[in-house]
């Protein structure tokens, strides 16, 4: 496919462009659909012929959600679990990630192969006897019995393992020699460098629990203790869905990742997730 | 070293949810196979597992295809737009399994639904796209390949950044056509890659749950119940934990076979 070159746009290829935009817009259409449709009044959801614009613009919807949902009561819920797992799963990760890629043990790589048998084996699977773990050490129906399970993911120790291996181990020796400690030279040398990797991590460890549902699903019980997913689901899982409120509140517990993606678009955009995986 | 020690606590904890899977824990007589043997003569069991297969083999190649094609038009440097369309294709990244279900059964409700009002008004037959089991999983299909592409495209996206832009350019003034350049370089290039991206889809799809949950609860009836959706029900709701641990291990098996195989399959293309 040449087309004729024009000064102002060389090298550009209208028809894959074309492509590109009507990709890009049928992706985008569900999401538009959804958010205008969270504006229509209740009556005009299901009226013929449906429209694309609310022609009653309204946030009746998101009043009587927000009335009828502690929202705050969710998003506090939803917040605790998700920064505690993320801190956490940083920090475990990265020493974790920073033992294998440092120190030689047999018992480490004997260690290292059972992490890696953990990807292949997501907590869906062995649920049932996750879940009794968690029911015997007394953790059913608080939050941290969504926050245990959920702090060693495997792709978090991966990235910080290629991360550090990259790292020359002169700089190690030379605070060894300075008489800095192992754990003094890991906190104050080692972390600030994978400050990129950490970012990321964390960025994705946030997403993932934001949006998890079904340890909260299994672990939790108290209505009060309700992440924001297992609030929606309460919703959607009713016999008569009212759509009128389910938009608006799904559209709600959107508002937190949105502000996330928007503060750190840069770093997710960039962010290069092969490298923790590829050897 | 020290503390390296700590993190054996995490370890030991997950090698020892391996070990009271192999036990059934929960329910504390011992009944031998008899789980087993209940499960095997199970319907329900068989049918989620049918379906659950079916549903990878359509959304994984799906999801590899769109997401693939998408990567290669946004580092293409023939279109432009580019960096609106990448934020523009990332956002279903943003948005949860259940809220992602939930948008899927606005759009595609039976009776109230945007795309069989579009058909009505085209003068076509509404289809029925909740009580029609195979449609319905066709819509979770679409739905899961809408949401599941953000994540593929990064992935992508670093590795074609990645190739060398001179292999092109030697391939391109060697007279080789664009398709010649993409099935010899990029594709065998990507291949790492490609790997990753088709496990990860594999096992994601083989444990799929939440966005199915809200879209159409694995209906009509229990047609599209997916395994991990039987494990919940026997499990949790029915609590049978034996049982549904029973179900865990068959699952397990079979991600294992599935990774062992995709590696071995890596493997010998390394050799060739």
């Amino acid at each position: 496919m040449t087309t004729t070159p024009r000064p102002a746009f060389r090298g550009v290829n209208p028809w894959l462009t074309l492509l590109l935009v009507v990709i890009a817009a049928l992706f985008a259409f569900p999401m538009l659909w959804f958010l205008l449709s969270s504006f229509k009044p209740g009556s005009e959801l299901f009226s013929l012929p449906l429209t694309l614009f609310p022609e009653n613009w309204t946030t009746s919807g998101y009043v009587t959600a927000w009335t009828r949902f502690d929202f705050w009561r969710y998003f506090a819920n939803t917040g605790i679990v998700a920064l505690i797992t993320t801190t956490l799963t940083v920090l475990v990760s990265a020493m974790t990630g920073y033992a294998f890629a440092k120190y030689k043990a047999w018992w480490l790589q004997v260690f290292f192969v059972c992490i890696l048998v953990t990807t292949m084996l997501p907590t869906e699977v062995i649920m049932p006897s996750t879940f009794a773990v968690i029911r015997d050490l007394g953790l059913y129906n608080t939050l941290a019995g969504i926050i245990v399970p959920s702090i060693l993911t495997a792709t978090g120790v991966f990235m910080f393992r290629q991360y550090f291996r990259t790292v020359p181990d002169e700089l190690l020796e030379a605070a060894r020699i300075d008489g800095v400690g192992e754990i003094r030279a890991f906190f104050e040398i080692m972390l600030p460098i994978a400050r990129p990797i950490a970012i990321v991590l964390g960025i994705f460890s946030f997403q993932w629990r934001w949006n998890d549902y079904i340890w909260p699903l299994i672990v939790l019980n108290d209505p009060n203790k309700y992440t924001l997913q297992i609030a929606l689901r309460s919703i959607v899982g009713a016999d008569n869905i009212d759509w009128s409120v389910l938009l608006s509140a799904s559209v709600i517990s959107l508002i937190p990742m949105v502000i996330l993606f928007i503060v750190f678009q840069r770093q997710i955009m960039s962010a290069d997730m092969n490298s923790g995986l590829k050897d | 070293m020290l503390f390296v020690v700590f993190f054996l606590g995490p370890g030991l904890l997950g090698l020892y949810y391996s070990f009271t899977d192999y036990t059934g824990v929960g329910d504390p007589t011992f009944t031998g196979l008899t789980n087993y043997e209940k499960l095997f003569g199970d319907e329900q069991f068989y049918s989620s597992i049918g379906r659950t297969v079916l549903y990878t083999v359509f959304a994984v190649p799906a999801h590899y295809v769109v997401a693939l094609g998408i990567s290669l038009l946004l580092v293409s440097a023939a279109t432009r737009f580019r960096t609106a369309a990448r934020v523009l294709f990332f956002l279903p990244w943003l948005i949860s399994p259940i809220v992602t279900g939930v948008i899927w059964r606005w759009i595609f409700g039976e009776n109230f639904g945007l795309v069989n009002y579009v058909i009505t008004v085209l003068n076509l037959p509404r289809q029925q796209w909740e009580t029609n089991g195979d449609l319905a999983l066709a819509v979770v299909i679409l739905a899961s390949t809408w949401s599941g592409t953000a994540f593929t495209m990064l992935l992508f996206i670093a590795a074609l950044r990645n190739i060398p832009k001179s292999y092109l350019e030697a391939a391109q003034i060697d007279g080789a056509s664009a398709a010649q350049r993409f099935f010899r370089i990029t594709l065998p290039l990507l291949r790492p890659t490609s790997f990753m991206v088709i496990l990860l889809g594999t096992l994601g799809a083989m444990k799929e749950f939440a966005m199915v949950q809200a879209l159409n609860g694995g209906g009509p009836g229990t047609e599209n119940m997916l395994i991990v959706q039987y494990i919940y029900q026997t499990g949790f709701e029915r609590a049978q934990i034996g049982y549904a641990s029973a179900v865990s291990m068959v699952l397990m098996v079979i991600l294992i076979v599935i990774a062992v195989v995709q590696m071995r399959f890596d493997r010998r293309e390394d050799l060739s």
